[in-house]
This record gives structure tokens, sequence and C-alpha cells, in this order.
């Protein structure tokens, strides 16, 4: 990617900058992020790879940088990362899929 | 299984030579020079960085090594062959453990097993010394029929068992230790459950190692192990004590890998944007001495491996007295970031969770 382009990954690290325009908005985002990603219900390795499956969906480059490594810290391998990023792949066309049952029903509304 | 690379010193790198790595280490990258780790001790009132009381004595039994993996700090292959450790030498370790009733001995190499005089000094060690580790990387069990029975002759003596499993899935673990190093890891994994070790009701300790298998800090101790004992024991029936975590040294072969991947850069600011003041105090080499294949002496063994010698007149094993080391300072040098970023890291793991 060009240095000079819409995706710098140098970019990615300056990503706490948000706040500069809007510091208690930045602020409350950021806490909320950081609160959200904690150890819960949930484990660490698997919010990070909840966040890589999402990445992929809002096709976020930094995002995915971001992941893939957390994924890989938190000792996911190639096999479930890419498995992760099936099941976004799963829903986002069966999103698009289960529209085809407003098809049907239009096509069985129109035609003879 | 097939090596997964070959040693620094058989390739004939200049990183074969500890003072072309030191200088790599200390020289500025293109516009800006990275801040001095001594610097960052004195900016948070840690320095200098001084030896505590002696406990663990560790000993590198050689470079000799059945693997030759692609991080590898010490750089150890099946081509070291000329690198062990004398009997003179581990008599001399030996004395001064009875002598000076070091707590722990800690053998590592290259595969310490293949030193010739492992087992004598197994059996003299055990007789003066409660805690003796062994840092096996598990393939040298299943490496030939005359260390098939180690498993036993572990059992037999009570030692720890530290073994290196960067992956509990085949694809990361060969592609850092060489293709094949998973199946018989899980193979000599199976044969020390089968004599006791890591078994619930077993005294017998046997812990894992987790090491990144790319350019990138290891998460949480207590979220991998976690995870590492289900996915064994459920795919391979493996049980097992404790998860180390341990961060990759840009020293050696690693740093080998960093500069052919143009990742050394971003590594080292990796470490040094996570340096965690809190995990000074515990680093190794502060209560470890170690002891090199030709006996001398080092704070750590990433410093053995970079050839910066204890702060004293005598580092020999030979002429060591051992209560002078107290209060002496620690060899400073670039790659300590590696033992102080986040949780830290040191050879039993986490240092401040």
């Amino acid at each position: 990617m060009a240095k000079d382009g819409y995706f710098n990954p140098d970019d990615l690290k300056r990503f706490g900058e948000i706040t500069r325009y809007q510091k208690t908005l930045g602020k409350k985002y950021f806490d909320y992020y950081n609160e959200v990603f904690k150890e819960g219900a949930l484990t660490v390795r698997e919010k990070a790879l909840i966040a890589l499956a999402v990445a992929h969906v809002v096709q976020c480059p930094y995002c995915i940088d971001a992941y893939t490594e957390e994924c890989l810290k938190n000792g996911a391998d190639e096999e479930e990362m890419m498995e992760a990023i099936h099941v976004a792949a799963a829903i986002r066309s069966g999103a698009s899929l289960v529209f085809g049952v407003q098809m049907i029903n239009h096509i069985e509304k129109k035609t003879m | 299984m097939r090596q997964a690379t070959q040693t620094l010193r058989r390739l004939r790198s200049p990183l074969a030579q500890t003072r072309y790595q030191l200088k790599v280490l200390h020289q500025p990258i293109e516009t800006h020079a990275f801040p001095t780790f001594a610097d960052t001790l004195r900016q948070h009132g840690k320095y200098p960085l001084k030896r505590a009381k002696l406990e663990i004595l560790q000993l590198n039994l050689g470079k000799l090594c059945n693997q030759t993996c692609r991080h590898c700090h010490v750089d150890a292959g099946p081509d070291r062959k000329d690198e062990v450790m004398s009997k003179e030498l581990l008599q001399r370790a030996l004395d001064l453990v009875r002598i000076h009733h070091i707590p722990t001995v800690d053998l590592t190499g290259g595969a310490p097993e293949m030193n010739p005089h492992f087992r004598w000094f197994v059996e003299q060690c055990s007789a003066v010394c409660s805690h003796i580790i062994d840092r096996c990387n598990l393939t040298i069990i299943t490496a030939g029929k005359q260390y098939r029975d180690l498993p036993q002759f572990f059992a037999r003596h009570g030692l720890h068992i530290v073994s290196s499993l960067p992956h509990y899935s085949k694809n990361r673990t060969d592609a850092q230790r060489g293709e094949g190093v998973f199946e018989a890891s899980i193979e000599a994994l199976r044969m020390l459950n089968d004599v006791g070790y890591g078994q619930p009701d077993s005294n017998l300790q046997l812990d894992l190692v987790f090491n990144p298998t790319g350019a990138f800090l290891p998460s949480q101790q207590c979220t991998l192990e976690r995870v590492y004992k289900d996915k064994l024991l459920r795919k391979y029936g493996i049980r097992f004590n404790r998860l180390i975590v341990i961060t990759n040294m840009p020293i050696n072969r690693f740093l080998d890998y960093l500069l052919q991947t143009g990742q050394y850069e971003q590594y080292m600011q990796t470490l040094i944007d996570a340096f965690n003041p809190a995990t000074v105090d515990g680093l190794m080499c502060r209560n470890t001495l170690s002891v090199s294949w030709d006996g001398y002496l080092y704070d750590c063994d990433f410093n053995q491996m970079l050839d910066l010698k204890i702060n004293h007149t005598s580092p020999h094993l030979l002429d060591i007295d051992i209560d002078s080391l107290e209060g002496l300072p620690i060899a400073l040098h670039q790659a300590c970031y590696g033992c102080t970023a986040g949780a830290g890291s040191s050879c039993s793991g986490e240092i401040a969770s």
C-alpha cells in the first residue's frame, strides 16, 4: 500500500489521535473498547477470534492486521482463524441469500 | 524429521560472531537510535541492576542438538558436536552444588541428553540436589533407541521436565522446529505421561513452553495454559502441569529471522514500548548463574550466547568464588528488553502477571 494512500499501516499506531477534536467522546470510546476486550464471560482469545471475523465483514485492514496478531498472541492457529472468517463469510453470504425468499415471493406474486 | 534450517555457524553467517550481533543490536536504525536498556532502567530508578542471592545453577551441557529450530537463541544443531561440557567441569559443578547447597540445577543445551556424561551427572547430582530441571526438546526421546528409556530415567531421578512445544497445532510447531517435530513431540509426551509425568496424582512435574512462532509477543500465561491443556487433552489425551510463556529474544537465529524478514526494527520497538518496570526485580539474571559448555560464567543464558561474561575478574567455573557474586552489576544490552516486555519473560515464564 502506498504511503500516501488511504490505508497506511502506520496510521494504526495513531488510532489514539481520534480523541483530538472530541476528547470526551474519544475517551469514552476507548474506555468502552478496553472494557469490552477484557477477560469476561468470553475469554480474551475468543474475543480476538470474534474481532478477527468481524474485521473481515467490515473489511477494515487495520483491524485485520491488529486482530490477526492478537489471535496469534493468544495461541490461535491458522485453521481456527480461517474457520472464524468462514463463519463471518457464511453469515454475510446468508444475509444476502435469505433475501432470495423475498425474490421467490415476488416471482410468485408476479407470475402465473 | 526434517531440520527447519541450518546453524548460523554452518551457514557462515556474520551473525555467528557474537560481536557482530551486539553491533547490530546497538547500532542506530536509520535516523534514530533506540534508548539503551541501561538508560531505560535508569529512568525507572532500577539502575544499576545487581545480582541477588544465587538460587539456580544453569548448565549449558552443549550446543549439540538433534533439531535446528528457526528461533534458537543458542544456534544449536547437529553440527555442533565439538561444543559439549566435559566431565571435569561437570564434577566441579557438582562440588559447588554440594558445598553451597544450591537449591536448583537447570540443565539446558542444545539437547542436554546428548552430552555423553548426562546420565552420570544426573545420578550424582540427584544425591545432592532435590530440584533438577532438564530442558528437554521432547524429540530426543524418540531420536534413537539409546534415548527411548529417558522417560524412565527422568522419573527415577525425579527430574523436573521443561519442554518446548510452541504450539498445539502441527503447522505452527513444525514451521518453527522442523517437519515431523510435532508428531515426535506428541509421541514423547505420551511416553512421559505413561511413566507418571504431568499426571494429577503424581509428583513428576512436566511443564511445556510456549514461545511465539513469529515476531509478536505472547499473551497471558494463564489464558494460554487453559487453551493448551484443553486442546492437548481433548485431541491427544496428553496432560501436563504448567505452561511457561517465553518471549523470543532478538539474538542468534531469531535475530537472523527478524533481519531476513525486515521485522527487526518493528520487533525491537514492540519490546521497548512494552517495557514493564514491574518485571525488573524478578529477572532471572539476578538469581541465576549460567555456565557455558566450556565453563565460562554469565548472568543468564542470553548473555552467554552474546558472550557477555559475568562482571568478575575470574569468570570461569574452575576459579569461581560463589560468595563474591551477590551484588555484582549485571551485564546489560539491548536484547534485555525481551525479558522486560509485557508480563516479562524468564526460564520460568512470566515474571509479573
